[in-house]
C-alpha cells in the first residue's frame, strides 16, 4: 500500500461519518415533526391485500376499505409504544364514528390474540400480516402506525408512532370530519 | 428556592466545565503545570455542582413540588416513593441531568484516581471530558431545562406512565448511562492520545479499567432492560430489535471489541490506530444512541417528548464531537507508530478476528436500524426492517465468533499453533458433541439450530475451562503445584475465564428458549392445566388495591406430583389516573427453567384467560449476562491496573467508581 493510500484509509471514517450526518440532517429537515413522515402513498389508493383473521374471527381485506372513511392501525404484540396508544384506540371508533381496523404486523396469531385479550380489543376487524408484506405496501416503517382511508379507498393520512390525545383532536378528528362531509 | 439553587448550580457547572475544557489543554501545550492541574479541581467542582442540581431535582420530586413543570408532568402524590425518585429519570429532561451527572462523576474519578497518569495526558483527558460536559450542559440549559416553574401550581401531577413504574425499568437507565457515559473516558483518552501523538502500552493500561467498568455497567443495563421486557410483556419475549435496544447493543458490541483490542495494545504494542478508532466509535455510538432516542428520528419504546430543536442540537453536538475526533484521527493517526508484527494464527490474530466479527455485527445492527431512515431521506421506497433481518444476519456472525472464543486464548502471542490449540481443546470438542447428541436424543431431533446452540455453549465453556486448566497445569503438575498456580493466577485471567463462561451460559439460554411450551386457555376456579410435568390449579381471582392502582389478582397453585411448588399471583393492574391497564406476570424459577404465568380478561361468566409458559434455560440469559459482568469486574480488580506507574505509593484502585 502506498503512503497516500494509507492516508486515505485514515480519512475514511470521517468521510463515512459525513455521509451519515447528511442523512440525519435530511431526516431532521424533511420531517420537522418526525411523527409526520411524508408517505409515498399519500393520496394514492390503498394497496390490495387480503389477510386472515386471528382467534377464529374474520380477517381483513382491501374490500373493507373505501365506501366510507376508515382508520387502519398497524400494531404488534411485541411493540411497546403500541401499549402506550392502546387506551386511546379503545374508544376512538366511537369518538370519531368510523370503523377502526387493526393489522397485526410481523406478529404471530397467538401473540396478537393474547395482546388484545389482555388489553382489550379496539378493532372492528383484525388482519394478521405475519410476513409484514402488507405493511410494506402501505409504507409502514415501524409499529405503531395509523392510516386514514377515505371513501374512495385512498390513503389520506399516515401517522407514525403512538397516537396521543393531541393527535386525535388536532389531526384525526378534523380530517375524518372533513372527509365524511365531502 | 431549592429549585432555583439547582438551576443555578447547573449554570455554574457549565461555566466551570468551559474552563475545564480550555485551560488544561492550553497548559498542556505550554507545559504549565499550574494550568494543567486546574483541570482536576474543575472536574471535581463540576461534579459537585451537577450532583447538587441532581439532588435539587430529586428533592422536588420527593416533596411533590408541583410548581415545577417537569414534576407536574411526571409525578403524582399517590406514587410510591421509589417511583417518585426514579421518575426523575423517567423523562427527557431529568434523564439528561442523570447523563451529565454520570459524565461528571467519571470526570471527577479520573481527576481523583488519576494520580499515576502523566500530567499532560491527564490534563488533556480532563479537557476533553470538560468539552463533552459543556456541550450537554448547554443542551440541558437551552432546550431541556428541568427546573422550569409553573405558577400557579396545579393541585396534583399527571403521574408517571404506569409502564415505567417497575423496579426493572427504574434502575435500567442509570446502569445503561453508566455504560454509555463510561465510554466517554475511553474516548477522552483516545482524543488525548491523538493530540499527543503517542499511544503505548501504558496508555492502554490506563484506558482499559475505564472501558471495562463501562462495559460491565452496560452489560447489566442491557440485561435489565431485556429482563424487564420479559416479565412485563405477558408472553416472555426478551429481545425485539427495537431501535432503542439496538442503540444500546451497538456500543456494547463496539465496547466488547475495544476491551479485547486494548489487550493487544497493552501486551504487544500494536493495533494502536485501530484501538483509538474503536474508542472513538464506541462513544460515538453511545451518542448516536442518545440522539436516536431523543430526536424522534426513529420512533421507539421510550415516549420521550420529541422536539426538533433538541434533535438539531444533539446532531450538532455529535457533529462536533465525532466529526472533530475523526478529523483529528485522520490527521494524527497515520503518524502513530505500528508495533510488532504477528502471524495470522496467533493470539493477536484471534483478537483481530474477534474485532472484525464484533465490528461487523455492530455495523449490521447499525444498518438494520437506520436503513429505513436512509431510504426515506432520499425519497426511496418504504421498507421495514424487523427481527427477520437481524436473526438472519446477526446469528451467522455470532457463530464463528463463538467458535473462535474457545480457540483464541489458547494461541500463543506472535505465532500460535492452531493444531496444537485444537488438540488441547479435545475435551471441549467432546463436550460439544455429547451435548449435541444428548440434545438431539432428548428433543427427538427437535430444533436443530437450538441443539447446535447448546453444542456451541458447551464448546465455549469447555474452551474457557481448558484454558484455565492449561494455565494451572491441571492433572499434569500435581495437585499442590496446580493449586499454587491457581492461587497465583492474576485476577484478569480469572476475569476472562468467568466472562467467557458467562457467555456460554447466556448462549445456552438463547438456545433453550426454542424449547418453550405454552398453554393458553380460559380457566374457571378449580381448573387444572398440565404442562412440562407441572400441574397448575386456578383457585380464583381477588381484587386488591395498590398505592395508585387496583388489580385483579389471580391465585394459582403450582405443583409437581403431590408436592406443592409455589403459589403464584399474576395480576392485571388498572391505573385510574392514566386509564391504563398493565399486566404483572408471576414467574416461578428454579434457575433452570421459568414457569411463567399471566392473567388476561375475564369472559364475564366466571372464566379468565390464562397464559402459562414453561421456559427452559431462559433465566440463563440474564444469569449469563451477570456472570459476564462479574468477570469484567474481577478483571477490573486486578492489581496490574494499580501498579507500574510513576507514583506507586499513591496507587489506588482505578476501578472504584464502577463498584
Amino acid at each position: 500500500m502506498t503512503a497516500s493510500m494509507r492516508r486515505l484509509l485514515f480519512v475514511l471514517p470521517l468521510f463515512l461519518f459525513a455521509v451519515l450526518t447528511g442523512y440525519f440532517w435530511l431526516a431532521l429537515e424533511s420531517g420537522r415533526d418526525p411523527h409526520d413522515l411524508p408517505s409515498a402513498m399519500i393520496d394514492k389508493p390503498a394497496p390490495a391485500f387480503s389477510l386472515a383473521g386471528i382467534d377464529g374471527a374474520a380477517g381483513l381485506s382491501r374490500r373493507q376499505l373505501g365506501g366510507g372513511v376508515v382508520i387502519v392501525n398497524f400494531f404488534a404484540s411485541w411493540c411497546i409504544p403500541c401499549r402506550l396508544e392502546h387506551p386511546l384506540l379503545m374508544d376512538l371508533g366511537k369518538r370519531l364514528d368510523v370503523p377502526v381496523y387493526g393489522i397485526a404486523w410481523q406478529d404471530k396469531a397467538d401473540d396478537a390474540t393474547e395482546f388484545l385479550k389482555q388489553l382489550g380489543d379496539p378493532y372492528k376487524r383484525v388482519g394478521l400480516d405475519e410476513s409484514g408484506r402488507v405493511g410494506i405496501n402501505f409504507g409502514v416503517y415501524g409499529v405503531p402506525e395509523t392510516y386514514v382511508v377515505d371513501k374512495e379507498g385512498r390513503i389520506r393520512l399516515r401517522h407514525v408512532g403512538p397516537l396521543t390525545e393531541e393527535d386525535v383532536t388536532k389531526e384525526l378528528a378534523p380530517l375524518v370530519k372533513e372527509l365524511g362531509r365531502s | 428556592m431549592i429549585v432555583e439553587l439547582g438551576h443555578f448550580a447547573l449554570v455554574l457547572a457549565l461555566v466551570i466545565s468551559l474552563a475545564q475544557a480550555s485551560l488544561p489543554l492550553w497548559g498542556a501545550a505550554k507545559h504549565q503545570l499550574g494550568m494543567m492541574e486546574l483541570g482536576r479541581g474543575a472536574a471535581i467542582a463540576s461534579f459537585v455542582l451537577v450532583a447538587l442540581a441532581f439532588a435539587a431535582l430529586i428533592n422536588a420530586y420527593v416533596t411533590s413540588d408541583f410548581s415545577v413543570v417537569n414534576v407536574v408532568q411526571n409525578s403524582h402524590t399517590d406514587k410510591p416513593l421509589l417511583y417518585k425518585i426514579t421518575g426523575v429519570w423517567g423523562n427527557h429532561e431529568g434523564s439528561m441531568v442523570l447523563w451529565v451527572f454520570i459524565l461528571t462523576l467519571f470526570g471527577a474519578a479520573v481527576a481523583w484516581f488519576g494520580g499515576n497518569l502523566p500530567p499532560e495526558l491527564r490534563a488533556r483527558v480532563l479537557a476533553v471530558q470538560g468539552m463533552i460536559g459543556s456541550g450537554f450542559l448547554l443542551f440541558i440549559l437551552f432546550t431541556s431545562n428541568p427546573f422550569l416553574r409553573e405558577i400557579p401550581a396545579p393541585a396534583n401531577g399527571q403521574g408517571l406512565n404506569p409502564v415505567l413504574q417497575d423496579p426493572g425499568l427504574a434502575f435500567h437507565p442509570p446502569f445503561l448511562y453508566l455504560g454509555y457515559v463510561g465510554f466517554s473516558v475511553a474516548f477522552s483518552f483516545a482524543v488525548a492520545a491523538l493530540i499527543e501523538g503517542r499511544v503505548d502500552a501504558a496508555w492502554a493500561r490506563w484506558v482499559r479499567p475505564w472501558t471495562l467498568a463501562a462495559w460491565c455497567a452496560l452489560t447489566i443495563g442491557i440485561a435489565m432492560g431485556s429482563w424487564w421486557a420479559y416479565y412485563t410483556l405477558g408472553w416472555g419475549g426478551w429481545w425485539f430489535w427495537d431501535p432503542v435496544e439496538n442503540a444500546s447493543l451497538m456500543p456494547w458490541l463496539a465496547g466488547t471489541a475495544l476491551i479485547h483490542s486494548s489487550i493487544v495494545v497493552e501486551k504487544r504494542d500494536t493495533l494502536k490506530s485501530w484501538t483509538v478508532l474503536l474508542a472513538i466509535i464506541t462513544f460515538s455510538l453511545s451518542l448516536v444512541g442518545t440522539f436516536l432516542v431523543r430526536s424522534g428520528v426513529l420512533t421507539s419504546v421510550h415516549a420521550f417528548a420529541v422536539d426538533p430543536l433538541r434533535g438539531t442540537f444533539i446532531l450538532l453536538l455529535i457533529l462536533v464531537a465525532v466529526g472533530g475526533s475523526l478529523t483529528l484521527y485522520a490527521v494524527r493517526a497515520p503518524t502513530l507508530k505500528g508495533g510488532g508484527l504477528f502471524a495470522p494464527v496467533s493470539r493477536e490474530g484471534a483478537l483481530v478476528l474477534n474485532n472484525l466479527l464484533l465490528s461487523c455485527a455492530a455495523a449490521t445492527v447499525f444498518l438494520g436500524t437506520l436503513y429505513p431512515l436512509f431510504l426515506d431521506a432520499v425519497g426511496g421506497p418504504k421498507v421495514s426492517v424487523g427481527y427477520p433481518f437481524f436473526n438472519r444476519t446477526f446469528a451467522p456472525l455470532m457463530v464463528p465468533l463463538l467458535v473462535a472464543v474457545a480457540v483464541g486464548p489458547l494461541l500463543a502471542w506472535k505465532r500460535g499453533d492452531l493444531l496444537g490449540a485444537l488438540q488441547r481443546l479435545w475435551a471441549a470438542f467432546a463436550a460439544a458433541i455429547v451435548v449435541a447428541l444428548v440434545g438431539l436424543y432428548v428433543t427427538h431431533g427437535g430444533p436443530v439450530l437450538a441443539v447446535f446452540g447448546f453444542a456451541l455453549a458447551a464448546w465455549v465453556a469447555g474452551g474457557a475451562l481448558t484454558e484455565w486448566a492449561e494455565r494451572v497445569r491441571l492433572f499434569r503438575a500435581g495437585p499442590s503445584e496446580s493449586a499454587r498456580r491457581a492461587i497465583r493466577l492474576p485476577r484478569a485471567a480469572y476475569g476472562m475465564t468467568v466472562a467467557h463462561l458467562g457467555l456460554a451460559v447466556a448462549v445456552a439460554g438463547f438456545a433453550g428458549s426454542a424449547f418453550e411450551q405454552e398453554r393458553i386457555q380460559e380457566m374457571r376456579p378449580g381448573d387444572v392445566v398440565s404442562m412440562a410435568g407441572y400441574n397448575l390449579q386456578f383457585r380464583g381471582v381477588e381484587e386488591v388495591q395498590g398505592a395508585n392502582f387496583s388489580a385483579d389478582q389471580g391465585d394459582f397453585v403450582l405443583s409437581r406430583g403431590p408436592e406443592t411448588i409455589a403459589v403464584l399471583h399474576p395480576e392485571r393492574r388498572f391505573f385510574p389516573l392514566q386509564q391504563q391497564t398493565t399486566a404483572k406476570t408471576a414467574i416461578h424459577t428454579n434457575f433452570f427453567a421459568d414457569y411463567y404465568l399471566a392473567i388476561g380478561d375475564p369472559d364475564g361468566k366466571g372464566a379468565w384467560a390464562v397464559r402459562a409458559y414453561w421456559k427452559p434455560l431462559v433465566p440463563w440469559i440474564w444469569i449469563g449476562a451477570v456472570i459476564m459482568a462479574a468477570g469484567g469486574m474481577m478483571s477490573l480488580s486486578d492489581r496490574r491496573w494499580r501498579v507500574g506507574a510513576a507514583q506507586p505509593a499513591r496507587a489506588r484502585p482505578l476501578a472504584a467508581p464502577a463498584e
